[in-house]
């Protein structure tokens, strides 16, 4: 479906879309909880939340990729079923997801005509380029028509996305984390865009992360938690002081056992470190910072600002460009994951399922994941069948794990436990620094108090913590320093005890400390 | 004629075969599935083929058969891979036992009583070589224009099948679907029914390709007909790069190899031996897979195997 | 009214036995129809493959002999796939052993004492399967290159040059025939019974060893993460192309025994009867035992069974042989079905 004419013949009181009471359950989690939210043509509104707020599902609902269990959708006043991709399609509803749907051995013209149903059978791909053109330079997306996806880069890849939901008639348009992969300049021009469109009465949603662009950007902001909508608020009347408190939300401070702060030698030590990431962008800039013994340091930020490069490659995970990691004052840059591990390091992982894990293998296997080297679990490169039995009791004893049996595939455990189980072994073979990345993520109160004693508790018996996380609730209750990283770099080194989530959250929003 | 213009005729006779099930090959494989039941489906066309014409004498009737039975054998491998979600790699194998198992059986059994109840050694009606007029007589390239139908129709399936890959807006989602599936998905392409689809056209023409050995190369049955060229197909399939119209240049270059030896052998050099030259393809096939890769890697250029073949799609939950 | 798999919440261990037997059931049914259809008796027909195969020692020793390479590749294959490395190539590596073995049983009885000569020529053609492996496993392990093509064409590859050498260089003098001249008695493998050579014995250790090493030591603990989630197995510190290479380099040392095997103990020379698919029998029965080396011992067992019985159904029923490849193939179409019971349940939903 073509719109060829540039403004929408819409009421701009009416709201073109309405979502009423959308819940969407899936198998332990309560996706969306009875969501309201309405949107207007020509306006632009932000989608906030930490992850697991529910924003991509809240979305996906409304481009026919859930079905939602209960609510209703009205589009231009009408009520509608949205079952697919195709039905959004035709209702004027496109999404840009956060991972391109491009074809990349196909044109540009190829991927925005792909699937369209009133296509002739055999396409006229000239006048088609044409028609591209013309939109490209009506927005000043620069595109060739004729190159090959995977001859683009990224700013590219988003160009033709945004040109593939205008050539379909996209009216209301979708974009997930459009900013994350971009450089400054790019989401510049990616805001004059989006203003453009809604100028003509078109209207978007994006979801989003960072403060800046909620203030910059949109018109309206929603905030979800935990599948909840928290608030609706016209951002010309909010701040983002607001915005983070409501973001992060007011959860009990767990009095939390801390002792006082009395940092040891220096374990970790990360001096200028720089990576790029899988794209082959700048991903880390010249990072310095180091990591006591009897110390929780923090990083805080958004994800997607670096932290998953770093992580990795102080663990042997990711190659550096330039820059050191010293361990016990010994070099460790760039060497091998087992380099790390057998130093006394320990990781727990961001991604918990595809690197923490083997949910196809039991709770015992993956409790001795970290021992399987050394005696008593290993004898002469037998496994020890009775030393693993009592070791994997011990730690399921120990550590709280709630399963069928220690046979139990993993991934039949709910995410608390296997958590657990990925900090049981961690913990039990962490020697001097344990580094842990998002620890509490979707996981529930009780799951993440026995996260956040561990850590504590860990620092209190000689060992070194690295903690990176999203939640500053977390970050001011567990850490004793904390840094804020932002686009890559440090944005400044604070006292736990000394700061705020104003200030965290202004730095985490690019604000440099002291500005 | 000359000993030239012989060999160029007696190469494009032996690859039609070949391009057929290669082209079929191909398009199943766009669509992400992995056939490896090549052998299986080969055969079963050829004896099929053969039977129906030996019985009826409908050299038509033949070929409608030979694609009915390529059809329902990859429905098969179709079934259970996309529907039950099995590993490619075991089911084409099974599917290649099975048939072939099932043509040799067969090919004892659907014959007259007169012949044991064996189809070997029989002569049944097969496609007659028709020489178009004046063109046949062109010097060395004389021989492309005098070929059997099914030749001249695989002529036409080589453009057709070219143009309906990258010209069509079908060709369009069919390469969607082997690249990306979930992208596909999203763009509302329907991504198990075009498997369904293609993996059973692409059986039908690898079956069609089989009956042109016995309906018209080598008429006639006998035990294991094809002789592994249900696999060289699968290397054919890499050499073309995916591409339909590189598919003859394959097919040519195993021809060509098979005339080559012959004529050697004739000529009386016999320094080459002759199992080099069989194996040749198959270490160029070697050869291609590893440049693609390191190309692909050096230049950051996506050529080859469609991203998701051999890969099952599973659909997420909605 | 739609009909939905769904994901079940634990592994159905109940369906890993019920869905062999009800897949034996309905392929039994599907055989019954086939040859009814073909004008033959059905009982008649397993009655004679059955008892041909297993009836008296005589017959269960041929079933024996045949089983003996399936043991071997089979395992072999398992090793492979265990780590999600799709090694299609055991054929192209069991000819590799054969060849080596060859080499070794032509060659060495005139220069070493005999009693070495056998020891020699296995240990030479496990050297010849693993090295024919070794090049799509440092490929993939470095390259990325894909296994399952490769491993596929040098499969032919194989063929050819084991045909090159006992038609050309190798080929026995003024003699028509397709092979090598037979081996000097000390290469023959000792004889247990009949046609049954030791290699029976060898090949049930080498499985029993094999499940062992998967089952119970480090490296095999090793080798299985690496095939249920890569990313875990680097994370963990698992050196991924090291593994890959030692791994298939068992993988093709154990098919090339299966090649030596046949070489040494069935054939007495190398011959094109070397090339009867055994390589990819034996992945039917790799999959088949869900990948438990103990248990391929007696699916292979099962499947010469069935080969052989089809050989006698040829001449008691008049069958072609090719009915137990037939058979074969109805056999594992509903396996291959079922397969997805064990991780999915039917569900139909009305709307």
């Amino acid at each position: 479906m073509e719109i060829e004419s540039n403004q929408t013949s819409q009421d701009p009181q009416i709201p073109i879309l309405r979502m009423k009471g959308i819940t969407k359950r899936f198998p332990g989690v309560t996706a969306n909880d009875n969501v309201n939210l309405d949107l207007k043509a020509g306006e632009v509104l932000a989608l906030l939340g930490e992850n697991g707020a529910g924003k991509s599902s809240l979305m996906n609902v409304l481009v026919g990729l859930y079905r939602p269990d209960e609510g209703t959708i009205e589009v231009r006043g009408q009520q509608t079923a949205i079952h697919s991709p195709a039905d959004a399609d035709v209702l004027g509803i496109g999404m840009i997801h956060q991972e391109f749907m491009l074809v990349e051995t196909m044109s540009v013209a190829e991927n925005i005509i792909l699937g369209m149903k009133a296509l002739p059978s055999v396409p006229d791909l000239s006048k088609i380029s044409k028609r591209i053109v013309e939109i490209s330079d009506r927005y000043n997306l620069k595109v060739d028509p004729n190159a090959n996806i995977w001859q683009l880069s990224v700013g590219e890849r988003q160009r033709v996305e945004i040109l593939k939901l205008i050539y379909r008639g996209a009216e209301i348009l979708i974009l997930d984390e459009p900013t994350a992969v971009l450089t400054p300049q790019e989401s510049k021009e990616l805001n004059r865009v989006i203003q453009q469109m809604t100028g003509e009465g078109k209207s978007a949603i994006f979801i989003t992360h960072k403060m800046d662009e909620v203030m910059n950007f949109s018109d309206k902001v929603c905030v979800l938690q935990q599948g909840k909508l928290i608030a609706t608020k016209a951002t010309s009347e909010t701040n983002p002081r607001e915005l983070a408190c409501l973001m992060v939300g007011k959860e009990v401070l767990f009095q939390l056992d801390k002792k006082p702060f009395n940092p040891g030698k220096e374990v970790l030590s990360v001096k200028n470190l720089s990576a790029l990431d899988t794209k082959g962008h700048l991903a880390l800039k010249q990072v310095s910072f180091n990591v006591h013994q009897n110390e929780v340091f923090g990083i805080a930020g958004v994800a997607g600002n670096g932290q998953k490069e770093l992580v990795e490659a102080i663990t042997g995970l990711h190659k550096t460009t330039e820059g050191t990691i010293k361990v016990d004052q010994i070099d460790h840059t760039n060497k091998s994951p087992i380099c790390f591990i057998k130093s006394g390091i320990s990781h727990i992982p961001a991604d918990r399922l595809k690197f923490g894990v083997s949910g196809t293998m039991q709770v015992a296997e993956n409790l001795i994941m970290k021992n399987y080297r050394m005696y008593p679990t290993t004898r002469k490169g037998l496994l020890n069948v009775g030393a693993i039995k009592n070791f994997a009791t011990k730690m399921i004893d120990r550590f709280n794990i709630s399963t069928p049996s220690q046979e139990t595939h993993v991934k039949f455990l709910s995410g608390g436990n296997i958590q657990k189980t990925i900090l049981a072994r961690e913990i039990d073979s962490c020697r001097n620094l344990l580094i842990a990345a998002y620890p509490s993520r979707g996981l529930d109160v009780g799951a993440t108090e026995a996260v956040r004693t561990r850590i504590l508790e860990q620092r209190d018996q000689d060992k070194a913590v690295l903690l990176v996380s999203e939640e500053l609730e977390e970050l001011l209750t567990v850490a004793d320093r904390i840094a804020v990283m932002f686009e890559g770099k440090i944005m400044g080194i604070v006292d736990a005890n000394n700061t705020t989530i104003e200030a965290l959250g202004l730095m985490m929003a690019g604000v440099e400390e002291g500005a | 004629m000359d000993t030239l213009t012989l060999t160029i005729g007696a190469i494009l006779f032996s690859a039609t075969s070949l391009i057929y099930a290669t082209i079929g090959e191909i398009l199943t494989e766009r669509s992400g599935i992995l056939n490896l039941g090549l052998e299986g489906l080969m055969m079963m066309g050829a004896l099929s083929g053969f039977a129906v014409c030996y019985h009826t004498h409908s050299l038509f009737l033949s070929v409608i058969v030979a694609l009915i039975v390529g059809a329902l054998m990859s429905s098969i491998h179709a079934f259970l891979t996309i529907t039950m979600k099995a590993s490619q790699v075991v089911s084409g194998l099974s599917l290649t036992i099975f048939g072939v198992g099932l043509a040799n059986f067969l090919g004892e059994r659907l014959g007259p009583e007169s012949n044991s109840f064996q189809l070997t050694g029989l002569e049944a009606p097969r496609f007659e070589q028709i020489a178009i007029p004046f063109l046949h007589e062109i010097p060395i390239i004389g021989p492309v224009f005098h070929q059997d139908l099914l030749t001249y129709i695989v002529y036409l399936l080589i453009p057709l099948s070219w143009f309906f890959v990258y010209k069509t807006k079908y060709g369009l989602e069919l390469q969607a679907v082997g690249e990306n599936p979930r992208t596909a998905e999203a763009m509302g392409i329907n991504v198990i029914r075009l498997r369904y689809i293609y993996t059973i056209v692409g059986g039908m023409l690898v079956s069609l390709g089989g009956s042109h050995l016995t309906l018209s190369y080598m008429s006639g049955w006998n035990e294991n007909k094809t002789d592994g060229r249900g696999w060289i197909v699968i290397a054919l399939v890499i050499f073309a790069m995916w591409d339909p119209k590189k598919a003859i240049l394959g097919a040519l270059l195993f021809g060509g190899i098979s005339a080559l030896q012959l004529s050697l052998q004739a000529g009386g050099i016999t320094f080459i031996p002759a199992s080099f030259l069989d194996m040749l393809p198959y270490l160029a096939t070697v050869l291609v897979l590893i440049c693609l890769t390191i190309w692909e890697i050096v230049s950051k250029r996506k050529f080859g195997a469609p991203a998701s073949l051999g890969v099952n799609f599973m659909r997420e939950e909605k | 009214m739609r009909i939905v798999f769904e994901k079940r919440k634990s592994f159905s261990k109940k369906s890993l036995v019920i869905v062999p037997i009800v897949s034996f059931l309905i392929s039994l049914i599907l055989g019954t129809v086939l040859l009814l259809s073909l004008g033959v008796n059905p009982i008649e027909t397993y009655y004679v493959m059955f008892s041909g195969a297993f009836a008296t020692w005589i017959d269960f020793s041929d079933t024996l002999v045949k089983s003996i390479p399936l043991i071997l590749a089979g395992t072999g294959i398992i090793v492979a796939f265990k780590m999600k490395f799709w090694n299609i190539g055991a054929e192209g590596q069991l000819i590799f052993g054969g060849i080596f073995a060859s080499g070794a049983a032509l060659f060495l009885p005139s220069v070493v004492p005999h009693i070495f000569v056998i020891p020699m020529a296995v240990i030479t053609g496990m050297i010849g399967g693993a090295l024919w492996a070794a090049i799509p496993a440092l490929l993939k392990a470095y390259l990325k290159v894909d296994e399952t093509l490769t491993t596929l064409m040098l499969n032919y590859v194989a063929i050819y040059f084991a045909s090159f050498l006992y038609f050309g260089p190798w080929k026995e003098q003024g003699s028509g025939y397709r092979g090598t001249k037979e081996f000097d008695e000390s290469a023959w493998l000792p004889i247990l019974d009949g046609n049954l050579h030791i290699g029976i014995i060898f090949a049930v250790l080498a499985a029993i060893l094999v499940w062992f090493l998967l089952a119970k030591t480090k490296w095999g603990f090793e080798l299985n993460i690496l095939g249920e989630n890569q990313n875990n197995a680097r994370y963990i510190g698992v050196n991924i192309p090291r593994k890959i290479v030692s791994a298939m380099f068992i993988s093709g040392g154990l098919a090339g025994l299966a090649g030596t095997f046949e070489v040494l103990g069935v054939m007495h020379r190398l011959e094109d009867g070397l090339v009867m698919n055994y390589g990819y029998t034996a992945i039917i029965v790799a999959w088949m035992s869900q990948l438990n080396a103990i248990a391929a011992i007696f699916v292979a067992v099962l499947l010469a069974g069935l080969i052989v019985g089809g050989e006698l159904v040829q001449m008691f029923v008049g069958l072609p042989a090719a009915v137990s490849d037939v058979l074969q193939g109805l056999i594992l179409f509903p396996l291959l079905a079922g397969a997805l019971f064990t991780e999915y349940k039917l569900k139909i939903i009305r709307k």
